[in-house]
């Protein structure tokens, strides 16, 4: 069966706006059916894999009319998007009780969801501007949702940089379309390819790099990123940390770099750069917070490096026209861990949340020995721990092993040794949050905290059993060559992105 | 030239997001910024005397390429109303962040709004 592809947009857009009609009595009913769209758009998402199409919206053909297209990577992309989304919003049942309009919460939910599905669908770049937009917006809203001091500021700041990262998007799509005379991404890569780069496209490419850096707070452009994800309430922080910088950010980026302007020996630089700079500077600024939610924001700055710095490094061998397996590896590498990282991330924001729910607080000087008290977030939180800090036999090592043996046979060997090094402060700040959270003396005050039931706990579980089993992604070659597979082939592809979308 | 207008309307309104102290003038520059690209965008489907871009029955019975080499592009137009409507959403939210921010904080001024560090 095929799903048509304006399902994965239109029906969280549509239902995000009937959910307040529900009023205050239908809260329960709101709950309830928020939930099945997630639930739905998961399974319409695990029946996409494996197929490419376009859909023509109008039966406009395609550089008349608005197009989306699904191919393996947008399909990666859709399965990270729904697998959290349907935790988050399963954990938000129990989680979002304590305020007071969670009907509007739930509507900004369904239209963030539906912009970020919008992103990664879209084949000509001013819609994906409109649902960056989208998500962006129902994003800065969602983190100021608690309207506390600190929430209002953090979303504020976001909401500066994030409208600014905006701005110089729409002005390189502005200068595309002077240049190229389309907005399609298939006819702009046809025309580079005809035509070469001039200096106004060179102009732009700089500002879809900056742009979309803002958005994905790669590290010179992340100082909105420590503020706003902890501001936010725990589902939304899962999100964002989740798969909002994934899907605005680095997908946006690389669909960009690699499918529209092709890679080149300098721009691959500019990606590797940015992700050592990420990854190192990220990890060091979180071994120092006390802040749990804090910590763990910092260390999504430091682990979309790895991301990044796996697709440069495979950029690069593309761009000397190295072997193709070798940078395949490298991307397989980086997509793995995109995937990966949306997991283990959004588990951990939702035991920071399940911890913060029961104690009342995030400092963790003021937390200990709660595993006593608090059993199964324990398990889950020691599991995605374990997970990111890349220990076997969990996702985040397998992600780790393949950057790091890709860095090796490209001989990148310093990179090799800086990504192990990176690992290990990682896991030290893990050991530290385990240290201060879980063990160690349990305070006065904290006796009688219970343990969260219900919703929350199955969110967490779940998440939990996908990081122990998504090894198997890359063990089991079924698996990788439904889905992971022809996400990376779209990046090898490069520029015959077009002739593939045209030819669809 | 114009062009470079343009491009200076788009580098004040960067500056004065980046630079200024209160919080209202960096939501003005960050207006001025995204009007300067709408701007651009217009300028790029102009024409000096160019035609509005509605094609009735004779001239399409005529042929269109006189039509074409007339008309200026409708394209731009389409894109700037959709890059107002998204920047309308984005500002009203702006300044109701900020009218929060004024009761909670009692002040303007973002070197006063600290709390968050680190």
């Amino acid at each position: 069966m095929s799903i048509p592809l304006p399902f994965f947009i239109a029906i969280p857009l549509v239902v995000g706006f009937l959910l307040p009609a529900f009023g205050k009595k239908g809260k329960a009913v709101a709950t309830v059916l928020a939930n099945l769209v997630t639930v739905l758009l998961l399974v319409f998402a695990v029946a996409s894999i494996g197929k490419t199409e376009v859909y023509e919206i109008g039966k406009w053909s395609i550089p008349l009319g608005i197009n989306l297209v699904l191919d393996g990577l947008s399909s990666l992309l859709l399965l990270a998007i729904s697998v959290v989304s349907a935790a988050a919003m399963l954990f938000s049942v129990r989680y979002m009780e304590r305020y007071t309009a969670k009907i509007k919460y739930l509507s900004l939910f369904l239209l963030m969801v539906a912009g970020m599905n919008g992103v990664v669908l879209s084949g000509d770049i001013f819609n994906l501007f409109v649902f960056l937009e989208i998500a962006s917006i129902a994003s800065y809203a969602l983190v100021g949702f608690g309207c506390e001091n600190e929430e209002l500021e953090a979303s504020f700041k976001y909401m500066v940089l994030g409208s600014i990262a905006s701005i110089l998007v729409l002005f390189a799509i502005a200068l595309v379309y002077g240049n190229t005379g389309t907005l399609n991404m298939a006819y702009i890569s046809k025309t580079i390819q005809n035509s070469g780069l001039n200096a106004g496209l060179k102009f732009a490419l700089a500002l879809f790099i900056v742009g979309f850096g803002l958005k994905a707070a790669l590290v010179p452009f992340h100082a909105w990123l420590p503020d706003a994800h902890p501001s936010a309430p725990a589902p939304i922080s899962a999100m964002l940390s989740g798969v909002l910088i994934k899907s605005l950010g680095v997908y946006s980026l690389v669909r960009i770099v690699f499918n529209v302007f092709g890679v080149s020996v300098s721009v691959s630089w500019v990606l590797v750069a940015l992700g050592v700079l990420s990854m190192v500077i990220g990890v060091f600024l979180a071994v120092g917070q006390w802040d749990l939610k804090r910590l763990l924001a910092y260390h999504s700055i430091s682990q979309m490096g790895y991301v990044v710095l796996g697709i440069g490094i495979g950029a690069l061998i593309l761009a000397r026209n190295g072997k193709v397996e070798w940078a395949a590896l490298a991307i397989l590498g980086g997509l793995f861990h995109l995937v990966n990282h949306a997991v283990f991330k959004s588990l951990l924001f939702l035991t920071s949340g399940s911890v913060e729910m029961s104690t009342g607080t995030r400092q963790l000087k003021e937390m200990g020995g709660l595993v006593e008290r608090l059993p199964f977030t324990r398990t889950t939180c020691t599991v995605a721990s374990a997970s990111i800090a890349g220990i076997p036999p969990f996702n985040g090592f397998w992600s780790k092993l393949i950057l790091v043996v890709a860095a090796i046979q490209a001989g990148f060997l310093y990179l090799a040794a800086v990504t192990v090094i990176v690992s290990l402060v990682t896991l030290i700040s893990f050991l530290k949050i385990q240290r201060y959270v879980f063990l160690g003396e349990l305070p006065e005050n904290l006796r009688q905290v219970k343990e969260n039931k219900g919703s929350m706990l199955v969110a967490m579980i779940s998440l939990a059993c996908l990081c122990v089993l998504m090894g198997l992604l890359v063990l089991v070659p079924g698996l990788k060559q439904a889905i992971l597979d022809p996400a990376v082939k779209v990046l090898t592809d490069g520029l015959n992105y077009s002739a593939d979308v045209m030819a669809m | 030239m114009p062009y470079s207008l343009c491009f200076l309307l788009f580098m004040l309104g960067l500056y004065c997001a980046v630079v200024k102290k209160n919080m209202v003038k960096i939501v003005i520059g960050i207006m001025v910024m995204e009007y300067a690209v709408n701007l651009f965008l217009i300028m790029l489907g102009y024409r000096t005397g160019g035609t509005a871009p509605i094609i009735d029955k004779g001239q399409l019975e005529a042929g269109t390429g006189q039509f074409i080499s007339s008309s200026v592009d409708p394209l731009p137009q389409a894109l700037v109303l959709t890059a107002i409507v998204i920047s309308l959403g984005s500002l009203a939210l702006l300044i109701s962040i900020c009218i929060r921010v004024y009761d909670k904080y009692g002040t303007f001024d973002i070197t006063q709004i600290r709390r968050l560090k680190g």
